[in-house]
């Protein structure tokens, strides 16, 4: 289990508004083995979401390389990227972002659609993934009708449902209450040790990042030494 | 693909503003129907006009009957040329014509012309689709005339009995026709002989004629085309009527015109609501595609969604459109300068034209938005609210 997951050479972003350039991130040499639980800390502005993004192929490098599974994803075409998201990345929101007029049925379909699965194997998959996340008798409510923690547990069951290789969560805990998120972050702790997903947390959360096997911190775009958790 | 319930859904929870704009798209489509089932109307009018195996005869290089001079002689040549059908009475069935246009107050105000048609009664025999429905076929010699059932139902002193001045004098009406949706639904019917005297007339308009079979078409117009003292312009009676649906041309153009006009107006509508729609949507979009699903999908996704705001409106606009169909009106026939009645027509065909009419209307709204939708940048808008 010591391959490589991702793998970040030289890497940099930098933001134009206007005519200024801001650098979001310098220098990153990261590297994240298969099946670890990475946790990326740091403070606000740090560059920590803007280097999941990266990893996750919904934003791209201004330069260096991004390997990911394998694969240099900063090379890929938009409509690659697509479909190659939808292969391996998971991605969990700290706003959870499930579409209002679906069911939590319907929003951890979403992903399937895009499968050659048929209807029946889509229901069994889904079916599957909320029983994971301890809402199968949630699956005909709408977002609307369902608590913040239940909102994020389903948007991880979205993440999960296609068996993707790499778990991403951005702040999955920013909104929660301290209940809700510690049963978020017993899941994400699940995937990743019983069913052996890769998780990369951004989270400012400590309870989150003591649950994880690896810890980086950032600052002001450079990637640092981890403090010990209680200076962090 | 996504859903289509994604895109149902998403349109009813903003029912107010979808509201809104299939009303709008409804108003636009129920005004293009109105103007499009009057064309078709007026145009039916012409192309339902004749019998196939009847030949219409006017001088060469007339145009319109009520332009046309043909002598008593061409007459006499004419009706015994092989090939015509017999009539009732073993006769040719030939019936020579002449149309003069009288003004006459209409019921619901004003005046209008009206072609008075005098013909001999193998004119009615020749004309199948003309019925009498009331009274009976004039008398020659006793300034009698019958009417058609759409010109008394729109002109004065037309019912059956009344007296109708025109000429040298007065002329009763003896009896009521019905011509179905034709042009000889808008004319008034008499003794050609006495028509022609009371107009100083000593010549016909044109002459009507039935072929024998289809074959003896070619071979009649062949025979008078051929006859260079004839020198008669021969067509079919048909092709003849079908001329004249350049009638409909301005009020083609006119309906046209106004429709356009109207669905740009409603295609901003439909954008307004779709940009609304992205700008809501924002993150949505973005989650989406997030997920997987690509530029296109979202696309095709808001283009839809839009196509059906346009559907909807397009249903809309036809149940409002829908109770004129069958309503008589008239217009000026611009080739005789005479009134002719028809009615709004409307058909499916005309409705699914509508219906796509209102559909693309909707499309085109959603073009640019399904665009801005796509073309946004995820993580700039995972970030929107």
């Amino acid at each position: 289990m010591s391959e490589a997951a991702v793998q970040l050479r030289d890497l940099r972003k930098v933001f134009r508004r206007d005519s200024m350039e801001i650098v979001a991130l310098e220098n990153i040499h990261l590297e994240v083995q298969r099946g670890d639980f990475v946790c990326l800390m740091g403070p606000s502005g740090s560059g920590k979401s803007t280097l999941l993004n990266l990893v996750a192929g919904i934003d791209r490098p201004t330069s260096g390389e991004l390997h990911v599974l394998g694969e240099e994803i900063s090379r890929l075409s938009e409509s690659q990227l697509a479909a190659w998201r939808n292969r391996h990345i998971g991605f969990v929101f700290q706003t959870f972002n499930l579409i209002p007029v679906l069911t939590a049925f319907e929003n951890v379909e979403l992903p399937l659609l895009l499968t050659k699965l048929s209807s029946k194997e889509r229901r069994e998959h889904v079916e599957m993934a909320l029983k994971l996340v301890g809402l199968a008798d949630r699956m005909a409510h709408y977002p609307r009708q369902l608590s913040g923690g239940q909102e994020q547990r389903v948007a991880i069951a979205r993440a999960i449902v296609a068996d993707p290789t790499l778990v991403l969560a951005d702040e999955p805990t920013g909104d929660l209450d301290a209940h809700s998120a510690d049963e978020v972050l017993k899941i994400l702790q699940q995937l990743n040790r019983e069913f052996g997903k890769t998780v990369l947390l951004v989270t400012h959360d400590l309870r989150a990042a003591r649950r994880a096997t690896v810890r980086h911190y950032l600052d002001k775009g450079l990637l640092q030494d981890a403090p010990p958790l209680e200076m962090a | 693909m996504l859903p289509f319930k994604y895109n149902w859904r998403s349109m009813r929870v903003r029912w107010v503003s979808t509201l809104m704009t299939v009303v709008g798209i409804g108003l636009t489509v129920s005004v293009f129907l109105a103007m499009m089932s009057l064309v078709r109307g007026l145009e039916s009018t012409f192309t339902e006009t004749g019998y196939p195996l009847n030949l219409l005869l006017l001088r060469q290089g007339g145009t319109a009957e009520s332009t046309s001079v043909l002598s008593r002689q061409n007459y006499e040549v004419v009706r015994y040329l092989p090939g015509i059908a017999p009539g009732q009475d073993g006769e040719p069935l030939v019936s020579p014509e002449i149309i003069v246009l009288i003004n006459h107050p209409k019921k619901d105000g004003g005046t209008t012309n009206i072609s008075i048609r005098g013909l001999t009664p193998r004119g009615l025999e020749i004309r199948p689709t003309v019925r009498m429905i009331e009274g009976r076929f004039f008398r020659g010699g006793l300034r009698e005339v019958i009417v058609s059932r759409k010109v008394k139902e729109r002109f004065q002193g037309m019912d059956l009995g009344e007296r109708v001045r025109f000429g040298k004098g007065n002329w009763t009406v003896v009896g009521v026709f019905d011509a179905g949706q034709t042009a000889y639904g808008s004319e008034v019917w008499t003794d050609v002989d006495e028509l022609g005297t009371d107009f100083d007339r000593p010549i016909y308009s044109s002459i009507v004629l039935r072929a024998a079979d289809e074959a003896a078409i070619p071979r009649l117009k062949e025979a008078i085309a051929a006859d260079r003292w004839l020198r008669l312009k021969v067509q079919r009676e048909t092709e003849y009527w079908a001329s004249q649906t350049r009638t409909a041309m301005p009020v083609k153009a006119l309906g046209y015109f106004i429709a356009i006009v109207m669905a740009v107006g409603s295609a901003f509508a439909a954008m307004n609501t779709m940009y609304a729609a992205v700008a809501h949507r924002t993150r949505e979009i973005a989650t989406l595609r997030t997920v997987g699903f690509r530029r296109r999908t979202i696309v095709l996704s808001f283009l839809l969604e839009s196509a059906l705001l346009g559907l909807a409106g397009g249903l809309v606009g036809c149940l409002v459109a829908l109770p004129l169909h069958g309503l008589a009106t008239g217009t000026t026939n611009f080739v005789t300068f005479s009134e002719v009645a028809f009615n709004f027509r409307i058909t499916p065909r005309l409705l699914l034209q509508a219906l796509a009419f209102a559909a693309v209307m909707g499309a085109a709204g959603g073009l640019f938005p399904a665009r801005r939708a796509a073309s946004m940048k995820i993580v700039e808008a995972l970030r929107e609210l």
